[in-house]
């Protein structure tokens, strides 16, 4: 297993290599000018000196060389500068937005905790939902709360999220009063009575996305069981006399949680990458917002620089899923 | 007579099961009589669909319920009507008094447990042995069925095994609690000639051992003709012919169980004789039979056959059954 993963882990490198000059291409080659976004006013030569000053003349192999230095050296350095306090980051420039001239790594770490925050608990909520209602659904497939909970679910994963977030805020935050249409990041948690307020504004956008990632999970589970309940070590166990319950939460359920766990796994890096319209609908300021920001505004390095990071989480969480495979699945093996 | 003298560990009478389905009713077990002495072994033969394992699945409620249903009938244990026993007795009663093995060892086992796990699990919930104590058991019971190295293999998860090495295992859970009677429905089948002889060596073996009454299901006549004290016949969901072993193959008096013989393959004879063939299907009843249900495929068949369901008589030498034709006469029975 060891192996293995060390063996992943090297293969990984070309793979998020190439992936980054993909990234690099595709936005270094679409039309939008960094200046764009500045005044009219500016005379054209100036214009082309900010141009210039901004690196985007030199050729496109030397600017993906030198965006990949700054990339995968000297801005981890500086992260983990930020973090520890040690003296270790180099002197040299750093990959800069655009728009607001401040490193793109600083926005991001700005940004992390509110989307981990909300994205995260909604991503939770929907697991600790998803789960016991496949499990039940399976269990008594055909039954009124299966047909319910199949109906919701299919409607949940088909409305998509910027309906039912919208839907939300006109029934809870315009007719209802009940919780706050924009979530407030700046708000903190100091006692009780903010605890509550913190509580009420985070409710609505973890139930849309929650809503979203308990329906696709949920029909997961409710499939992996179905497919187990009628193995023949299910008859197996029951003839042993074990209960319904350790025949169904031990034997069935070990060995549904095998692709159901991997699904998890593999949804994880859209966690970090924030739901997007999601963030935009509730005003939170996360990372899916400085995206989408950054698209508008033509701030290439930012938008580089975030996809670069989620294909990161994507190959890792990927190799993730494929060890915890083979650590749940006893019948896998990579050596 | 107080209820432990009975001469039967376990004593059948008149059970009836029908599965409910969308297309109506299918009648799988009509009526069906039989007991079972201690220590004796006791052959079920009939093609499929006949409703042997339905029958010795309905006994011990091992059946999903619904579709299936136990419409009347009773099933002495022990003093007790399994029929009617709460769920909870009937659990304590499979796995601990009635072990069962099951066709295929390749799926019978869950995949993802260790079989040391799954062989101490009956162990430790019907007789209360801790974790020391079911280890040694298991130990004990593995080597009991001709496991080497059985401390080790604990460890191995079932892939780790051949298919007559898990055979050995379901055969070691089964028989974990030392129970009174064993189910086998077909542990043969799915092995291979050799092991099918090794696997009939070890549980003829293990029988002397301890002294257990065996139900074995087979549809291979050459497996009962070698192993089974006495043979019951079924077809269409009901008993047609019962006698000891011997004298059921020396003297058949069921049209059905003649033909069944004439099927098996001589390896003396003829050689450009083909193999015979039994022409038709088996009936699936969609009620009670009122009629023969083997008349549609039966050379002997005449008028009453069609009128009635004939009863099981009586022969001698223990031997019944049921048809209205007598061979010892070659005339209809004057019953």
């Amino acid at each position: 297993m060891l192996t293995y993963t060390i063996r992943r882990l090297i293969l990984a490198i070309p793979t998020l290599l190439f992936i980054s000059f993909i990234i690099f291409l595709i936005v270094k080659l679409s039309p939008s000018d960094p200046t764009a976004g500045l005044p009219l006013t500016i005379p054209p030569e100036v214009r082309e000196q900010i141009r210039e000053s901004l690196g985007v003349n030199d050729p496109v192999l030397v600017q993906y060389f030198k965006w990949l230095k700054l990339m995968v050296w000297d801005e981890p350095l500086h992260l983990v500068e930020d973090w520890t306090g040690w003296q270790i980051a180099p002197d040299g420039p750093r990959i800069i937005s655009y728009q607001t001239r401040s490193p793109v790594m600083d926005l991001i770490v700005q940004r992390m905790p509110q989307t981990l925050w909300v994205v995260g608990t909604s991503y939770i909520v929907g697991i600790l939902i998803a789960l016991p209602l496949g499990i039940i659904s399976a269990y008594r497939q055909y039954s009124v709360f299966d047909q319910v909970g199949t109906f919701i679910s299919m409607v949940g994963f088909s409305v998509p999220t910027f309906f039912t977030g919208v839907l939300f805020i006109v029934i809870f935050a315009v007719h209802l009063g009940w919780f706050p249409s924009v979530y407030d990041t700046t708000h903190e948690v100091t006692d009780w009575d903010s605890f509550v307020v913190q509580v009420k504004q985070i409710i609505m956008p973890v139930m849309v996305l929650g809503l979203y990632n308990a329906s696709q999970i949920s029909r997961y589970m409710r499939a992996s069981m179905l497919d187990n309940l009628n193995q023949d070590y299910v008859r197996t166990a029951r003839a042993k006399g074990l209960g319904e319950r350790v025949v169904v939460l031990v034997h069935v359920l070990r060995n549904s949680m095998i692709p159901v766990i991997t699904v998890i796994a593999l949804n994880i890096p859209a966690v970090f990458g924030g739901a997007i319209i999601t963030e935009q609908v509730f005003k939170v300021n996360g990372i899916g917002q400085l995206l989408i920001i950054a698209i508008q505004g033509g701030d290439v390095p930012v938008v580089q620089t975030v996809s670069v990071i989620f294909a990161v989480l994507i190959v890792l969480f990927n190799l993730i899923a494929d060890v915890l495979y083979g650590v749940l699945d006893p019948r896998i093996r990579y050596d | 007579m107080p209820d432990g003298a009975t001469p039967f560990v376990l004593d059948v009478k008149d059970l009836k099961t029908v599965f409910r389905t969308r297309g109506g009713e299918v009648h799988a077990v009509n009526d069906v009589s039989f007991t079972l002495k201690p220590g004796e072994l006791l052959g079920v033969v009939g093609e499929s669909g006949s409703g042997k394992s339905v029958t010795m699945m309905s006994l011990i409620r091992l059946l999903p319920m619904p579709p299936a249903e136990i419409r009347g009938g009773r099933v002495m244990f022990e003093g007790q009507d399994l029929a009617k026993v709460p769920e909870e007795t009937m659990r304590a009663i499979r796995g601990a008094r009635i072990g069962m093995v099951f066709q295929d060892p390749m799926t019978s086992l869950n995949p993802v447990f260790t079989v040391g796990y799954q062989l101490m699990e009956p162990l430790r919930k019907h007789m209360g042995m801790d974790k020391a104590a079911a280890t040694t058991r298991a130990v004990e019971l593995l080597e009991l069925v001709g496991i080497p190295d059985a401390r080790r293999r604990l460890g191995d998860y079932p892939h780790q095994f051949s298919g007559g090495m898990r055979q050995r295992v379901m055969i070691a859970i089964a028989l974990a609690c030392d129970p009174k009677v064993l189910i086998a429905d077909e542990p043969t089948t799915a092995l291979d000639v050799t092991i099918q002889a090794q696997i009939l060596e070890l549980i003829k073996d293990l029988r002397q051992k301890l002294g257990m009454a065996i139900v074995w299901i087979t549809h291979d006549l050459g497996v009962i003709a070698g192993i089974a004290d006495r043979v019951m016949v079924m077809y269409g969901g009901q008993v047609v012919e019962q006698a000891p072993v011997r004298e059921l193959f020396a003297n058949p008096q069921h049209p059905y169980t003649r033909m069944l013989l004439e099927t098996v393959p001589h390896i003396k004879g003829a050689r450009a004789e083909k193999l015979r063939v039994i022409q038709g299907q088996p009936p699936i009843l969609a009620k009670a039979p009122e009629s023969c249900p083997f008349m549609a495929r039966c050379p002997q068949a005449f008028e009453r056959c069609a009128r009635q369901n004939p009863a099981r008589y009586d022969v001698g030498n223990g031997h019944d059954a049921a048809c209205f034709w007598d061979f010892k006469t070659g005339a209809p029975r004057d019953v």
